[in-house]
């Protein structure tokens, strides 16, 4: 039996379509990740599965159990890191983590063993208010308290966003951690490079998965050459380069532009063209496909964050 | 129940540690019972009273001294004419002006009769209206006191309207207005403030969390509201006390009719409360609509104007009024004496209001999810 299993799931708010009919499985044990830009629907999925919200069609279920029907034994078994901070801010470190064991009919005691790794490093600060701690500490306060019940799905949406990057990647140490627990985390970012970090993931936009596999798969299915071209004028390169015959697709991505070339082109002839066209320091070079370049070829569309 | 006390321990804590919640639960009950019951008063007193004299003749002088004997006046003019007397009441000098007309004196000792004229200043039409009625309810005795003291055999004995205040002789003020005042203050502690921190909840989003755990919604209610519930009562006492220490205004009924009241009152006003968090997203919001309704609840209780006296249509509406109901079950207990048995239009009312209100969020909070 997979851990989570979407089908058809769909919601509407209003006049707006937030999920247009999503169907995935996530196995036990295994780190899924929803990536998608800002509204394509993840939160709006994951209110759905953690029991806070209803959807308006299709099923869906979490650990074996029906959102729909079997809501409140779902509640007892998963942990939810909404993207937002919403622990109590007046009270203290020790006192929410507390909180939360109680409520879930449990103690610290109990799982401490669980949450140690992450507790322990903002254990010294236990006397402190929740509202005066930095930004990392709250995700890993707000952690501890979807962990301490010992669920065995973890959800959390998009715990990387606004957290700076050593805690980014001291989260992601830990789901590796947790996940060698056996706990099934899924996961949303809207960070591109993360998706290397999942077994699995599915591209969202626009309320539907375009996509559902493993980060290596989808490069393998959609990667093609890329090319990253950088030259003195970006913006007018960027422009060029889009009109160039021997370009299929062009798009801005940081520092460089990331070309998908026409079968037959060269990167010397293409660097020739362009300096013939007045661009100075062309420098063009391949590399290999990521995530992000996948999605844009199947989303057509470039909405996508970057670090 | 572990898990009540655990979420009542919190929110004590919580309420504890608020900037300025613990500071309001006691001030403003003690601001509310030493400062209103002396603000909030239709006791006319100290009535600015102008009087034309054309007769100076003994016997006006006489009604003059019995006017201000009575403790309502205050003697501010003496004008000549009365366009000049009606400046002092233009300026707002004086609220009511007495013309006694020249052989007024002489009339009245030829046993003639003879007119006064009366003219309060309408501005503040409770003041104006009542001075005028006191003013000629002292001219009337004046006038009954004359006769009886000029003719030595006394005429055809006339009927007189003895008024007897009952339950509040002097028809003080402060009698009447402290239990409404109680009634006040466990509507917003009780009612408006535990819904207000449920908004509060919903607008942090740590509703949200507790809503993934198998806190069941109940429990979290009861978490919000037995706290808010506790803290009622403990100022209800506290402003029995105060009304003793102040204003030695004690029941003539019992403490637990209106404990027992109270606690129907207050699960229905709760139950409104939920019914307006249930519908509101921010505390700003929620804030607004219960305004609206203090507003209308008050007014519309018999709080300040009796009930009696207003439109058919008013009444209506008042009958839906919980505050209405128990503002007059503690001034029946504080006035009266009354007891349950006295009161079972308020108990019926107070009962039912409880039971739908609390349907009533059940069912909107069901709809909202």
């Amino acid at each position: 039996m997979a851990a989570i299993e979407i089908d058809g799931i769909t919601k509407r708010y209003g006049s707006v379509e937030a999920l247009r009919g999503v169907s995935a499985s996530v196995e036990r044990g295994e780190i899924f990740g929803l990536i998608g830009p800002d509204g394509a629907g993840k939160s709006t999925l994951f209110r759905i599965l953690t029991t806070l919200m209803s959807a308006d069609g299709g099923r869906a279920s979490v650990d074996g159990l029906d959102v729909a029907q079997e809501y409140r034994k779902i509640r007892s078994r998963v942990g939810y890191m909404p993207e937002r901070f919403s622990l109590y801010l007046d009270l203290t470190v020790e006192e929410n983590l507390k909180l939360f064991a109680t409520l879930f009919h449990t103690t610290v005691e109990e799982n401490y063993a669980l949450v140690q790794g992450i507790y322990g490093q903002i254990a010294p600060f236990k006397n402190r208010r929740a509202a005066a701690l930095s930004g990392g500490m709250k995700q890993k306060l707000a952690l501890s308290c979807a962990l301490i019940h010992k669920p065995s799905i973890l959800f959390l949406d998009e715990p990387t966003t606004g957290v700076d990057p050593v805690s980014r990647e001291e989260l992601w140490e830990i789901l590796g951690h947790l996940k060698r627990q056996g706990i099934t985390t899924l996961v949303s970012t809207p960070y591109m490079n993360e998706a290397r970090l999942c077994d699995r993931i599915a591209l969202m936009q626009e309320g539907r998965f375009l996509e559902v596999a493993s980060p290596s798969a989808i490069v393998a299915r959609h990667g093609r050459t890329v090319w990253a071209v950088r030259g003195d004028r970006m913006s007018r390169l960027l422009v060029d380069l889009r009109a160039h015959p021997a370009v299929e697709t062009c798009f801005a991505f940081g520092d460089r532009h990331h070309v998908t070339p026409c079968p037959g082109a060269t990167t010397r002839h293409l660097r020739e063209e362009m300096e013939a066209q007045g661009h100075r320091e062309v420098e063009i070079q391949e590399i290999a496909p990521g995530i992000e370049d996948c999605f844009i070829r199947i989303a057509g569309r470039p909405d996508v964050k970057d670090e | 129940m572990k898990t009540l006390r655990f979420l009542l321990e919190k929110e004590f804590k919580q309420m504890a540690r608020h900037s300025f919640l613990p500071k309001l639960i006691v001030l403003f009950p003690t601001l509310m019972m030493c400062l209103l019951p002396w603000a909030a008063n239709l006791e006319v007193k100290e009535i600015h009273l102008g009087v034309i004299d054309r007769d100076h003749s003994p016997l006006s002088n006489r009604l003059t001294h019995a006017l201000e004997a009575s403790g309502y006046f205050r003697l501010v003019a003496f004008p000549e004419s009365f366009p000049r007397a009606l400046e002092g009441v233009t300026s707002g000098a004086t609220d009511v002006l007495l013309d006694i007309p020249p052989r007024f004196g002489e009339a009245l000792e030829r046993g003639e009769g003879t007119r006064v004229f009366i003219a309060p200043n309408s501005v503040n039409g409770t003041k104006g209206e009542l001075a005028a009625v006191y003013l000629s309810a002292i001219l009337k005795e004046f006038s009954v006191a004359l006769r009886a003291a000029s003719s030595p055999v006394s005429p055809a004995p006339a009927v007189e309207v003895a008024t007897l205040h009952r339950f509040n002789a002097r028809l003080a003020y402060k009698p009447f207005m402290v239990p409404a005042l109680m009634v006040m203050l466990m509507m917003l502690l009780c009612g408006f403030l535990p819904a207000l921190n449920i908004v509060g909840e919903k607008e942090s989003g740590t509703i949200e969390q507790i809503n993934v755990t198998p806190v069941g919604k109940f429990t979290f209610i009861a978490g919000k509201l037995i706290p808010y519930w506790l803290v009622g009562f403990a100022v209800l006492t506290y402003s029995f006390l105060l009304a003793w220490l102040f204003y030695d205004i004690v029941p003539v009924g019992r403490f637990g009719t209106i404990y027992l009241f109270a606690l129907l009152f207050v699960f229905g006003i709760a139950g409104f409360g939920l019914i307006v968090s249930n519908h509101s997203a921010t505390m700003q919001q929620a804030m607004f609509v219960m305004f609206f309704f203090i507003m209308i609840f008050v007014l519309m209780s018999g709080f300040f104007s009796p009930i009696k006296s207003m439109p058919g249509w008013a009444r209506a509406i008042a009958a839906f009024n919980p505050l209405n109901y128990f503002v007059e079950v503690v001034r029946g207990v504080y006035l009266k004496g009354s007891g349950v048995g006295d009161m079972t239009r308020p108990l019926l009312a107070l009962s039912s209001f409880a039971v739908i209100m609390n349907a009533w969020a059940v069912w909107s909070y069901r709809k909202s999810r």
